[in-house]
This record gives structure tokens, C-alpha cells and sequence, in this order.
């Protein structure tokens, strides 16, 4: 297989994981977004992820291009909610940074690309109790670790998932300011945010694929200190 | 003439705001759009870029929209429309009856529409 068509494969592997992941997540996400949200976060992205999964599994000849974007298009298409443009329509901006194939910088690039797209679309910032809070230290990880520390891609995505881990954790004491959840204020504090934890398990599940991919295990990292840019958290 | 979208995570919801609308609206063409994929409470953009181009008269569309992810949705669908549209900021009802009285106006452009929809912010119920 041509390395072009390997990495295209290792995609559609990566979007069917994400989609088997989700749907056996889809119970407690919705657990956490009735906490919190009207509850449909489990079942819009299960329906959406398995759409995508379908779609890209019948694409000819696909390139990570053509399959990111397909994910994309289909989330946007099928979810029916903030997930759909938010998740969706970052894909589908961000795929064209991997027109030149799958590289640590193409990642990289795709990787601020969708960042930047999430952010212009639900304005939201680290704090505000949303996916930001796991992207951000996620994508800044990533682009450091491979940027700066030279680290090797999987070992850098592995420390950009363990950012996101914080993230994550970092949403549950914090109280909401974006989203129907900032409807409840002082009553969302102590709730996990489900588009925080459904950010992590989308890349726990690219680590897993790129690992599998590689051909290697999925490296242990030390998770002690994530990447935040400076400013973030207190800009206003 | 400019066109006028109404969005909402309910399609009943979107049609009931349009009848009223083109109670005050003349020939301006009203495209109601909501509900998910199947046919739930949500928004998609294909839907809403296909009422984009339905209400499209050549002067371009004024958006009406409800809630959080129908505003990202319209975002999403002007962007890949090749209709020219602006969102109003505005109440969805009010901003609509409004909008749909500043739309029969000949001198109406995409502006003036959008300008009048998002007036509706200032009106006092009580």
C-alpha cells in the first residue's frame, strides 16, 4: 500500500474507532449532558459518529483529506445540535490542512486549524466550563511537544490526550459560562462537561488508531503539565 | 426583493413564526427550517442552505434565528451557500414581523431588512 493510501486507511479506521467509542459511551454522555444540558449529547453524536463511519467506509480511493472531510460533512449534516457545527464543521475547515497528506506538521497545522474553528464558533474560552477547556491544553501539548521538544508524533499526541485528561477534570469544579449549561450557573459547578469528555475520547481514540497504525504501543507519558498558553485562562 | 429564513430547533415552531410574519409581508418570500435529520428538535445546515436558496430572490436573505446551535447551523450554512445572507440579531418572532414589513418597502436591501429585524430588540412588551 502506497503511503498516501496507508495513512487514508489508518483515517477511516480512526473515525470507525471514534464511532464504536461513542456509541459505547453513549449512555454516560448523556448522563453527564442531563446533569447539565437537555441530555441529547450521547444520542446526536452516536447517530452523527455512525453516519461518518458509514460514509467513509464507502468512499473510492479516499485520501485523510476526503475522509476528514466526509466525517465532517456527515456530522454536520446529522447532529442536529452545537456538536454538529462545532465538531463538524471544524473537520470539515480544518481537512484542507491535510491536502499534502498526514505529516507531525500537517497534524500540527490541521490540529490549531480545528482549535481556531471551535473557538470563532462557540466563542468560548478556557474557563467556561466547554470542550475549549480539553482542547486548548490538548492542541498546545501537541504543537510543543512536537515543535519545541521534538518529540516523536505518537508520543506527542500521547501528551496532548493527557492534557486533555486535565481538561477535562479541570471542567467539573468550574461553573459554566457558555452553552445551555450556563443557564444553571452556580448548579452546573461539580458536573463534568460531556463536549470535554467526548473531545477526549475522539483522541484517546486517534492515539489508539496511530498506535495500531504504527505498529507500536501507545507510549506512557508523564502528564504533570499541560501546555496553556499564557493569557488564556484570564482573558476576558 | 429580500428574502427572509426562519430558523428553529422546532420546524412547527419556524412555520407558525413565518404564517404570522407573512401576515405583514406581502410577496416577500418567507422559508420556515428546523428540527434535526429526523425530524427532532434541532438545526442542520443542508436544511437551512437549501431555505436559503428558496428564499433567494436575487437581493439577498435575512435570517431569523432562535437559540445557541441555530445560530452556529445558519453560520455554517451561509458559508457554504452561495446565497448572499445575514443573521439579524434579533427575537425571532418580533425580529420576523418586523423584518417582513421592512422587506415590502421598494427601496428594501439586505441592510435595511436586517436593520429593522434587529430594531425588534428595542420593543417593550409592557
Amino acid at each position: 500500500m502506497s503511503p498516501e493510501s496507508d495513512a487514508a486507511a489508518a483515517a477511516v479506521a480512526a473515525v470507525e474507532n471514534v464511532a464504536d467509542r461513542i456509541e459505547t459511551e453513549r449512555e454516560h454522555l448523556t448522563d453527564l449532558d442531563s446533569a447539565i444540558g437537555d441530555a441529547d449529547h450521547g444520542g446526536n453524536m452516536a447517530r452523527g459518529w455512525q453516519a461518518a463511519a458509514e460514509a467513509v467506509t464507502d468512499l473510492d480511493s479516499p485520501t485523510v483529506e476526503a475522509v476528514v472531510k466526509t466525517a465532517g460533512k456527515t456530522l454536520l449534516s446529522e447532529v442536529g445540535g452545537a456538536s454538529g457545527p462545532l465538531y463538524g464543521g471544524s473537520l470539515v475547515f480544518a481537512s484542507a490542512e491535510l491536502s499534502d497528506g498526514l505529516t507531525a506538521e500537517s497534524a500540527v497545522a490541521f490540529a490549531e486549524t480545528y482549535l481556531e474553528k471551535v473557538q470563532d464558533r462557540g466563542d468560548a474560552k478556557v474557563g467556561d466550563k466547554t470542550m475549549i477547556d480539553a482542547l486548548v491544553p490538548a492542541v498546545h501539548t501537541f504543537k510543543k511537544s512536537v515543535e519545541t521538544d521534538d518529540l516523536p508524533p505518537l508520543d506527542a499526541l500521547a501528551k496532548a490526550v493527557a492534557a486533555a485528561e486535565h481538561g477535562v477534570a479541570f471542567t467539573v469544579p468550574i461553573r459554566a459560562a457558555k452553552g445551555r449549561a450556563s443557564y444553571l450557573g452556580w448548579r452546573s459547578v461539580g458536573h463534568q462537561d460531556p463536549g470535554a469528555t467526548s473531545t477526549l475520547y475522539i483522541m484517546e481514540e486517534l492515539l489508539a488508531t496511530a498506535a495500531d497504525h504504527l505498529d507500536q504501543v501507545v507510549p506512557s507519558v508523564d502528564a504533570t503539565s499541560p501546555t496553556i498558553p499564557d493569557g488564556e485562562a484570564t482573558e476576558e | 426583493m429580500v428574502g427572509l429564513v426562519v430558523v428553529s430547533h422546532s420546524y412547527t415552531a419556524a412555520q407558525g413564526i413565518s404564517e404570522i410574519a407573512a401576515e405583514m409581508a406581502g410577496e416577500t418570500p418567507i422559508e420556515p427550517v428546523g428540527g434535526d435529520s429526523d425530524g427532532g428538535i434541532g438545526t442542520v445546515p443542508d436544511d437551512i442552505e437549501a431555505a436559503l436558496a428558496a428564499a433567494d430572490d436575487g437581493d439577498g436573505v435575512v435570517v431569523l434565528v432562535d437559540l445557541g446551535s441555530a445560530v452556529m447551523n445558519t453560520e455554517v450554512a451561509i458559508e457554504l451557500s452561495e446565497t448572499e445572507a445575514a443573521i439579524a440579531d434579533a427575537p425571532v418572532l418580533e425580529g420576523a414581523v418586523n423584518a417582513a414589513v421592512a422587506a415590502t418597502s421598494p427601496d428594501a436591501t439586505l441592510g435595511s431588512v436586517r436593520e429593522q429585524a434587529e430594531a425588534a430588540r428595542d420593543v417593550d412588551k409592557l
